[in-house]
């Protein structure tokens, strides 16, 4: 399916929050069209606000985010057709894994039949289908974010916002997710952003890593293993690694080596 | 196995207090020569209740229609005007302290009132038990409301959701374990309110309803009539309770660590 997918331009973005704080400060850099670029940077650094705004829940003091169409014009497509998942699943506790993967549709007024059917194929495609009866207490954490990003599929997304989707989750659980965010990016096809604090997790998903230190854009490095050759335990793997690492070290001022 | 023998011990520890107490009563009046006047035996009050048992049932029939109709106002109302105030931050600001000092006008001060603007007869018991049970359900649905979890309100909102849909969806679900609790806390006061209202509204006839019954037996020195109608007036609140609880239980055991029963809590 070819579809039109249009790419992500956050230019010159500034945020001031009341009291004066500069979470964000002339942030410029784009997501090309289908492509998964990770924001990574210390605690505090502005990703999510950068996130948020890109979502349309808050907005920039200055500077503009941009969805960009093929023709190069601005289109207003991709924030029509957004999925976000957020660090905490943000499940409703009184609906089952069908119920809660169907709400996006619900709320579109897609009809019972169509979002059901919508639901319990995103749901077997993710291998929650024995879960699907199960309510979100009923659910580890880590089968709550795969939930929470079967449900980001639902809508078939122009652009997914991913919020540090494995902050919350043991070392093993996170590779088991992080597989499943590789799926999702390539199932929707969808410009994906991913917010995230570990330099592997970004390595081995994105092929744009922007390096952030307080409210800036400290580097924008190209990966530049193909997607298929990623193997975490490779010597190209763990240069890669380690050259995201040092920039991050050298944006905080941390000292590595 | 196990289940059933905590299910008896759950049920047989209250009835053995309940026992005990009685047993300690009944004893206590009769060592001591108190008179019957002013403290019947329990025993006594029992003899009483199968000799009254057509005057007391019809009573609390009566008293259950005005406080479960009272109570029921004060839910429906409770419910749509706490959603409208925890919706509307100027009726927040504006309305919820009004109702909250309007709650500490007693009851049984603005009961005349209610006889005045609605005459005699049930009516005014039913007015005066939703009065007394509105404000608890009117409170948890504000803080039910207003306390749901933004990141929900968030997602809502990305999906274009209205206020409407919101509130049908997300607000009211789930804020539905505190509205419970203010329902419960309102189930016991319709009863009393229900009581006060006839205090006031006294209509009488075949079928009295408990309040009367309660303020005719006084009249009339039968300390031992008083007491059984104060017995079945908590039988009918106990009864409105249970009934509400369990609904409550229904509604919210499957996701909420709040649906647990009473008998759950007290173990």
């Amino acid at each position: 399916m070819i579809r039109d997918l249009p790419s992500l331009a956050f230019q010159g973005v500034s945020r001031i929050f009341p009291g004066g704080v500069h979470a964000l400060k002339d942030v410029s850099f784009s997501i090309p069209a289908g492509g998964l670029t990770a924001v990574i940077g210390p605690s505090g650094c502005g990703k999510t606000t950068l996130l948020r705004i890109a979502a349309g829940l808050d907005r920039a003091t200055s500077g503009s985010v941009n969805f960009i169409g093929p023709d190069g014009k601005t289109s207003a497509r991709g924030r029509e057709n957004l999925s976000v998942c957020f660090q905490d699943a943000r499940l409703l506790p009184w609906r089952n894994v069908v119920a809660n993967v169907a709400l996006p549709l619900e709320l579109s007024g897609v009809s019972r039949v169509e979002r059901l059917a919508r639901a319990n194929q995103v749901i077997t495609a993710a291998g929650l289908a024995p879960a699907q009866t199960r309510l979100p207490s009923q659910l580890s954490g880590g089968m709550r974010m795969r939930v929470a990003l079967a449900r980001t599929l639902v809508t078939s997304p122009d652009v997914l916002l991913l919020d540090e989707p494995c902050s919350a989750v043991d070392e093993f659980t996170r590779m088991q997710l992080d597989e499943e965010i590789r799926r999702v990016w390539q199932v929707s096809g969808a410009t994906t952003m991913l917010i995230t604090h570990s330099v592997s997790e970004a390595v081995w998903l994105a092929d744009q890593i922007i390096v952030m230190n307080v409210g800036s854009v400290h580097e924008i490095h190209r990966v530049a293993l193909p997607q298929q050759a990623r193997d975490r335990t490779s010597t190209a793997f763990l240069l890669e690694v380690e050259t995201v690492m040092r920039s991050l070290a050298r944006a905080a001022g941390v000292v590595i080596a | 196995m196990m289940g059933a023998i905590k299910s008896i011990r759950v049920v047989v520890a209250p009835l053995l207090a309940v026992a005990f107490m009685l047993i300690a009563w009944q004893v206590a009046v009769m060592m001591s020569g108190v008179s019957a006047y002013l403290l019947p035996t329990p025993w006594a009050i029992g003899q009483t209740m199968w000799a009254n048992s057509d005057r007391l049932i019809g009573g609390a029939i009566q008293t259950a229609m005005a406080a479960t109709l009272g109570f029921a106002v004060a839910a429906v109302m409770g419910i749509l005007v706490g959603s409208m105030i925890a919706a509307v931050p100027f009726l927040r600001r504006s309305l919820y302290p009004l109702a909250t000092i309007l709650q500490m006008v007693p009851l049984i001060a603005v009961a005349p009132l209610l006889v005045i603007w609605l005459g005699f007869g049930l009516q005014t018991a039913i007015a005066a038990a939703a009065v007394v049970a509105l404000f608890p359900v009117l409170a948890a649905t504000i803080d039910g409301q207003v306390s749901v979890d933004p990141g929900l309100r968030e997602f809502f909102m990305l999906h274009g959701a209205s206020g409407w849909t919101r509130w049908r969806k997300l607000d009211l679900p789930a804020s539905i374990p505190i509205i419970v609790t203010g329902l419960r806390i309102a189930a016991g006061l319709a009863v009393i309110g229900a009581i006060v209202g006839e205090f006031v509204s006294g209509y009488g006839g075949p079928n009295a309803p408990l309040g009367i019954v309660i303020m005719t037996a006084m009249r009339e020195a039968r300390t031992d009539l008083v007491f059984a109608a104060v017995a079945l007036s908590a039988a009918v609140g106990f009864a409105l309770f249970g009934a509400v609880s369990c609904i409550g239980w229904f509604l919210v055991h499957r996701w909420h660590a709040s649906g647990v029963t009473f008998m759950e809590q007290i173990k």
